[in-house]
């Protein structure tokens, strides 16, 4: 009679647990839908109008007043040029701090606090950081430039430049450092020649991870670089940059600015994802040592 | 002396030295960043005193200001967005690791790390064309007439249709945010060892059993942290929000209002100001957004910090 109701218990139980599994499952596997749903919906939305809005005028001409064809040159190569001036002050300077925190104070109590500041920095919001800029550079020099967004810019991709540096420049295993040291070279010789060669791809993949997050940022850019309506290659200037030139043509009511807002959208995703896809083909070689 | 010597006499000290300025140059620019915005938002402290943080009155006429209708909005949106991400990201990301056939999991992956990197530009163009109008027509409404008859919650989901309001923004901050967090979830679940999960199966648990016993427990810490890191995000979101959250400076009883946020509020009207207070107001709302995301973030850390304590010992 004992042994009955217990395993009709157990079946009762077993089935009990089995419909809660179904379940879960099933929730699981909806949510992915939905999630992996809403990432079709975008991508084909932009797809769809942004192709409609492309046009090579979209690339000869600079920004049109509202009602007239134009393009968006002038905002392209101020994007391009504040990105490029940001790489160059934002590259060098979180590869090196990150070689100090991986390198030399890797256990100092005051290296923890820098890495503390360093993930404060990676989550601040965009905006801030051009709020900060605005009251340091813009004020001083009494005008908007593309120099303050390039900074502003470069300020966003320094911690993540960092943290990616160390964590690949702590992949690297200290043998090999160890091995150069005892072959006589100095520290700055082991690290330049050996650990940065060997993490090169991962260096290399982190920046590029930076590149493709600061070129679609728009907030920063807004109070230190403003906008410009007509072509421009001066820095000290207020320059045109594609994600601000989006922002204020897709709040417009007129019709071929918003045209051009989602062909500009679909330019800054197409080459945000090549820069991510590139980055993700390079990462694989790191597992080569 | 030659090239070769003055390199392996002096290469060293230059070296270390150029990166330890660079890296303390780091821990000075969080401390500039906060003395610096600190110092702009003096101004309007000093001004409108304790009431700045809780008035929810914006007039740029009368020049009195108070970051009671952003401060509110940036809580609101975010709380909402995580309440709707978070379950969304888990479920994703306890498919991606354990229930996903091995022919899907690396094309899912990847498309969910693409769409972690989309501009958040992106989603505030697509929100605002397309989402809103379906949002106008057919959610709102629906929503409003079901929840009308319900006493306690007509209040909360009343009000005319606008299609751009809180909730919507709310909305698309989830769809922006859940990528990110199911990324972290992911990287979490598949540190638990192999082993554990596979004796777990091997005493006859089932699937949802072995994530609620063995994943859950195992990586507590590290899914607390993406979450809070997540919140970060959303509480400093700016491109996606500004586009649907209607910017209303007010405190909206109803979810389907238009509101503001502090970045929304940054964003739209840094440029238009002029005078001294209004300048100060608007830094010394950036002043609280920061110390906020500072907080949120730092107890990310600590959390973190604390995982890794208790797993070396």
């Amino acid at each position: 009679m004992n042994a009955l109701s217990s395993t009709s218990q157990a079946l009762q139980l077993r089935r009990v647990r089995q419909r809660y599994n179904r379940i879960s499952i099933a929730l699981c596997s909806l949510a992915t839908l939905f999630g992996v749903g809403w990432l079709i919906a975008i991508l084909t939305v932009l797809l769809w109008k942004g192709i409609s809005g492309l046009s090579w005028m979209v690339f000869s001409h600079t920004t049109p007043p509202p009602g007239q064809g134009g393009g968006l040159l002038n905002a392209i190569v101020g994007s391009a040029l504040m990105t490029v001036f940001a790489i160059v002050i934002g590259t060098p300077i979180g590869l090196l701090a990150g070689t100090y925190l991986a390198e030399y104070g890797r256990e100092h109590r005051i290296t923890s606090l820098i890495r503390f500041s360093n993930d404060i920095l990676q989550s601040a919001p965009a905006i801030i950081v051009g709020l900060f800029i605005y009251e340091v550079i813009v004020t001083r020099m009494g005008h908007f430039s593309a120099w303050a967004g390039a900074v502003a810019l470069s300020l966003l991709m320094i911690p993540t430049v960092i943290s990616s540096t160390e964590s690949m420049l702590r992949l690297v295993p200290d043998q090999l450092r160890e091995a150069a040291s005892a072959l006589g070279a100095p520290r700055a010789h082991v690290i330049l020649n050996i650990c940065y060669r060997t993490a090169r791809s991962g260096l290399v993949t982190g920046v590029l991870l930076a590149i493709a997050r600061i070129s679609g940022e728009a907030a920063p850019l807004l109070f230190t670089a403003l906008n410009n309506q007509f072509w421009t290659t001066n820095l000290s200037g207020p320059m045109a940059s594609l994600p601000v030139v989006i922002y204020q043509f897709a709040l417009s009511p007129y019709e071929n600015w918003q045209n051009l807002a989602w062909a500009g959208a679909l330019i800054i995703t197409i080459t945000v994802l090549t820069i991510n896809i590139t980055a993700r083909l390079l990462t694989p070689r790191i597992s080569a040592f | 002396m030659s090239t070769a010597l003055l390199y392996a006499r002096f290469s060293d000290p230059v070296f270390y030295w150029m990166t330890k300025i660079v890296a303390f140059s780091v821990l000075f620019l969080l401390v500039g960043l906060l003395i610096s915005l600190g110092l702009a938002a003096y101004p309007a402290f000093k001004v409108f005193a304790f009431s700045f943080f809780f008035s929810s009155v914006w007039n740029p006429v009368t020049q009195t200001f108070g970051a009671g209708a952003a401060v509110y909005g940036t809580l609101v949106t975010s709380l909402i967005a995580m309440l709707i991400a978070v379950p969304l990201s888990f479920g994703i990301a306890v498919f991606l690791t354990d229930l996903c056939p091995l022919v899907l999991k690396n094309p899912l992956t990847i498309a969910i790390q693409l769409l972690a990197g989309i501009p958040s530009i992106i989603y505030g163009i697509w929100g605002l064309f397309i989402f809103v109008p379906v949002m106008q027509q057919w959610v709102q409404p629906a929503l409003i007439e079901l929840f009308g008859s319900i006493s306690i919650l007509s209040s909360v989901f009343s009000g005319p249709p606008y299609g751009i309001g809180i909730f919507t923004a709310s909305c698309i901050l989830a769809i922006m945010i859940t990528p990110f967090i199911t990324g972290l979830m992911c990287e979490a679940f598949e540190k638990v060892p192999k082993v554990v999960k596979e004796a777990a199966y091997g005493i006859g648990c089932t699937t949802s059993e072995v994530i609620r016993h063995v994943t859950l427990p195992y990586t507590r810490s590290t899914v607390a942290a993406g979450i809070m890191l997540g919140l970060g995000r959303a509480l400093g979101e700016t491109m996606a929000v500004t586009f649907v959250i209607g910017n209303a400076h007010k405190i909206p009883a109803s979810l389907f209002a238009p509101g503001t946020t502090i970045s929304a509020m940054l964003a739209n009207e840094f440029t238009e100001a002029v005078e001294d207070v209004y300048i100060s107001s608007l830094m010394a709302l950036g002043f609280i957004l920061f110390i906020i995301t500072f907080v949120v973030s730092a107890l990310a850390r600590l959390i973190l910090k604390r995982l890794e304590r208790k797993q070396k010992t």
